[in-house]
């Protein structure tokens, strides 16, 4: 078992490799010693980051220069969209789409003799002739990481560089300096709101959990991350585990709790290996446990899987979960603070959340309050995804507006298209449009326009994007992931699809748009839980801003994105046709004739709209009409 | 139910072995609360689907009714009650992915290996599945093939890759 004194030896130990991942801008010839770190997270390791790895060891053990460069795998960097990442310390030269193949110069070139390894630096760091470090690029610049502070900067799998980082100093300031109730008011002063969709302020909820007078009580982390297009939770999972469990910890003294449960999403192996490798970690040095750093405090926390079922982040369904019965809500209250886990006060706390918590007892609750806007404090990370040029993970003050993550964070609209609209928050939440680009982002003004933060999922869409395509898409997820207990939302979602189907596929009415709102409107109302209670929002967004594209796909049958493919067909273009075959050859249906070096024709009846003509064709000859 | 008449000796082992991982696996979490899933995990982790025999043995071993873990299992979109290909292919249908073109994906898979979304092709050689967000948004559109993940497909991309699974 470690007491505090020991953190701080392991500290001091530590600490010196830490200092070495920071920029310090010395001159190249003077660089005694280099970190090469290697983007660990889903995204770049898909991309093969280990093979990198492997390879950057193998390179400088050929080199005999192990003792001035140290090569570290950590959790992501954001910008997935150019993995595999490197990033050299102390320069913070950023090296994109790195392939093993590069590896050799790489370390020739940087590592041995100092100067930088042009091929690979990513383009947006040269600027007339000088390399800037990462930092100062547009992506990172208005960053603030507070959630995600050490992703990308320490291995997650070594508890040793955690603890370097300040790890674990907030959990012993907890137990030895702290009373419960203090703990308490330092989160409500923080003004930290859930991160997991619903907003509820975190210490409020620990206090209500708190004054409940029950021998057992629970903490949960609930990392079932199930929206889709959001991986923030992932990321810190794999890049930061740590910081999870301390809060947890925390979490445990503050409402007087000695057990915890990490709901964890099955489908993020990398996240469930390093938490439970996080985990022995944690209990080996008696940070978990009996005696929590020498004192009376007795804390655990054990793993449970998910099962895919995106109503178990509904904070009754997931318990029904973890207490091994199908993830069905029911009704609020009791709240799980006052009765939850097998009837015992429990306090549900989302991923991101946790990841604020050592950070606020560390720094003080004005420090954290200081951040953002008046109701809406501190940073909210977002997966930056779509038809964006950055795609990726960003931290961001709140109060900060949705131009500048997408044009400046984000780099704006890939292709020279025209951005139409964002959809934040997930299947609860709504399509923003051009005109709501200068709105701040915080949870209140999100949802006064018909969105929501959400957990914080931020999808892009370009003008080849079709509105009521996108609302179909998302009423087709909450229809296939309702669990079926409550009326308005098994049969209500069921029907709104049916009638988005039906508009796609040119056969709507204008008495189906009526009865579309109506029923949006009775869902919201009249359902359970909060999935059934969001579920129409996409629809009710899309059809306020969006009417006029509802409007051309039930009067015109025109769907101006060309996706809805019943109201589409190929043809070809005689002019740009060079009469190549390709197209003719690869159609399925051979529903494409003509002679070699002359137009051809595509017959309209025979075509089943596959557009594998459109893809094959080097001459932009086939067009959508 | 399967493989039953002409089982060769080498068969009845392994049987016998996974059937006895899954007594270690239920051992172990039996005298948890909520065992019921972990339990389930397990035995999909060890046949690659929840087999009715097994099912069987757990309902005895934790004293549940069989009706209940089959409530329990059919909910959960992870446990599946049919055995899967040799390759099972994962294609992300979350958002960025869908935005990107994955439904074009998606249906260029089901063209070339002549199955359905959840079909298993004849040969056993590859199920295909679609999935909520792999949590690999820049990698859009993005499939997985058993461990390995291949991203920012494009549907003329789908053959090639395949071929390389056959």
């Amino acid at each position: 078992m470690k007491l505090l004194t020991d953190l701080d030896a392991i500290r001091a130990l530590t600490q010196g490799r830490l200092d070495n991942r920071k920029i310090t801008g010395e001159p190249a010839g003077s660089i005694q010693f280099r970190s090469v770190m290697v983007c660990g997270g889903t995204g770049c390791t898909s991309s093969d980051s280990n093979k990198i790895i492997t390879a950057l060891e193998k390179e400088v053990h050929n080199h005999g220069i192990q003792d001035k460069v140290e090569v570290v795998r950590t959790g992501c960097f954001g910008l997935c969209e150019l993995g595999p990442v490197v990033i050299v310390y102390p320069e913070g030269i950023f090296y994109s789409c790195v392939e093993v193949k590069d590896i050799p110069n790489l370390v020739e070139q940087h590592l041995l003799n100092g100067k930088p390894y042009d091929k690979k630096i990513y383009e947006k760091t040269k600027q007339g002739g000088e390399i800037l470090n990462f930092e100062e690029t547009d992506f990172y610049k208005k960053q603030v990481r507070i959630a995600l502070n050490n992703c990308g900067v320490i291995d997650p799998e070594v508890i040793d560089e955690y603890i370097a980082s300040d790890g674990y100093k907030a959990l012993g300031k907890v137990l030895m300096t702290m009373s419960r109730q203090e703990v308490i008011d330092t989160m409500k002063q923080s003004g930290l709101r859930g991160r997991g969709g619903g907003g509820f302020n975190t210490g409020l909820k620990w206090e209500f959990a708190s004054k409940q007078d029950k021998d057992q009580k629970y903490v949960i982390c609930n990392a079932d991350e199930g929206d889709p297009g959001a991986f923030m939770d992932r990321s810190i999972l794999e890049g930061n585990p740590h910081s999870v469990i301390e809060a947890m910890a925390i979490a445990g003294y503050a409402i007087g709790s000695n057990q915890g449960f990490i709901y964890l999403r099955a489908e993020y192996p990398i996240a469930v290996q390093r938490f439970v490798k996080a985990l022995d970690q944690a209990r080996e040095y008696g940070l978990l446990g009996d005696n929590v750093l020498g004192t009376a405090f007795k804390f655990n926390i054990d793993v449970r899987l998910g099962a895919g079922a995106f109503v178990c982040g509904e904070e009754t369904a997931l318990m029904h979960s973890i207490e091994g019965h199908r993830g069905m809500p029911t009704p609020k209250p009791p709240f799980p603070a006052v009765e939850g886990l097998w009837g015992q006060p429990t306090i549900i706390n989302n991923v991101e959340t946790l990841a604020n918590v050592a950070q606020i007892i560390l720094n003080g609750a004005q420090w954290y309050a200081s951040i953002g806007t008046e109701k809406s404090k501190g940073t909210k990370v977002f997966a930056l995804g779509g038809k964006v040029v950055n795609t990726g993970l960003v931290e961001v003050p709140m109060g900060i507006t949705l131009r500048e993550v997408i044009f400046e964070i984000g780099g704006g609209i890939p292709d020279g298209k025209k951005f139409k609209a964002v959809q934040t928050g997930g299947p609860s939440g709504g399509c923003l449009t051009e005109e709501h680009l200068d709105c701040t982002i915080d949870f209140d003004t999100l949802t006064s326009l018909g969105s929501m933060m959400g957990s914080g999922g931020m999808i892009i869409m370009d003008e080849d994007t079709c509105m009521v395509d996108v609302a179909r898409f998302y009423l087709d997820f909450t229809k296939d992931e309702s669990c079926g207990k409550c009326t308005p939302c098994r049969i209500g979602t069921k029907r709104l699809l049916e009638m988005l189907d039906k508009i796609t596929e040119g056969k709507g009415t204008l008495d189906d748009l009526v009865k579309l709102e109506n029923l949006s409107v009775q869902i919201k109302n009249a359902s359970l839980c909060a999935l059934g209670q969001t579920a129409p929002n996409p629809v009710l967004s899309t059809i306020k801003y969006f009417r006029q594209e509802y409007m051309a796909h039930i009067i015109d049958k025109k769907c101006s994105a060309g996706v809805c493919k019943s109201l589409i067909s190929y043809e070809i273009d005689a002019d740009l046709c060079r009469g190549c075959s390709l197209c003719a050859r690869k159609c399925p249906t051979d529903a494409i004739t003509g002679e070699l070096k002359e137009p051809y024709v595509i017959d309209t009846v025979a075509c089943i709209k596959c557009g594998v003509c459109f893809d094959v064709c080097k001459f932009k000859a086939v067009v959508i009409v | 139910m399967e493989q039953q008449q002409t089982c060769s000796s080498e068969e009845i082992a392994e049987a016998d072995a996974k059937l006895a991982k899954v007594q270690l696996a239920i051992e172990q979490f039996k005298m948890i609360k909520g065992a019921l899933i972990p339990v389930l995990h397990e035995v999909q982790d060890i046949y690659g689907y929840l087999p009715e025999h097994v099912l069987k043995v757990v309902a005895t071993e934790l004293n549940l009714p069989l009706s209940e873990i089959y409530g329990v299992a059919s909910f959960y979109h992870f446990f599946s009650f049919t055995p899967k290909g040799e390759n099972v292919i994962h294609l992300c249908m979350g958002t960025a992915c869908y935005i990107k073109g994955a439904q074009a994906v998606l249906d260029r898979l089901s063209t070339e290996l002549k199955v359905p979304v959840q079909g298993t092709t004849e040969d056993n050689k590859f199920t295909l599945e679609a999935t909520r967000c792999l949590g690999a948004c820049g990698l859009a559109p993005v499939m997985t093939i058993g461990e390995k993940v291949h991203g920012r497909l494009i549907p003329n991309a789908i053959p090639k890759i395949l071929n390389e699974y056959k």
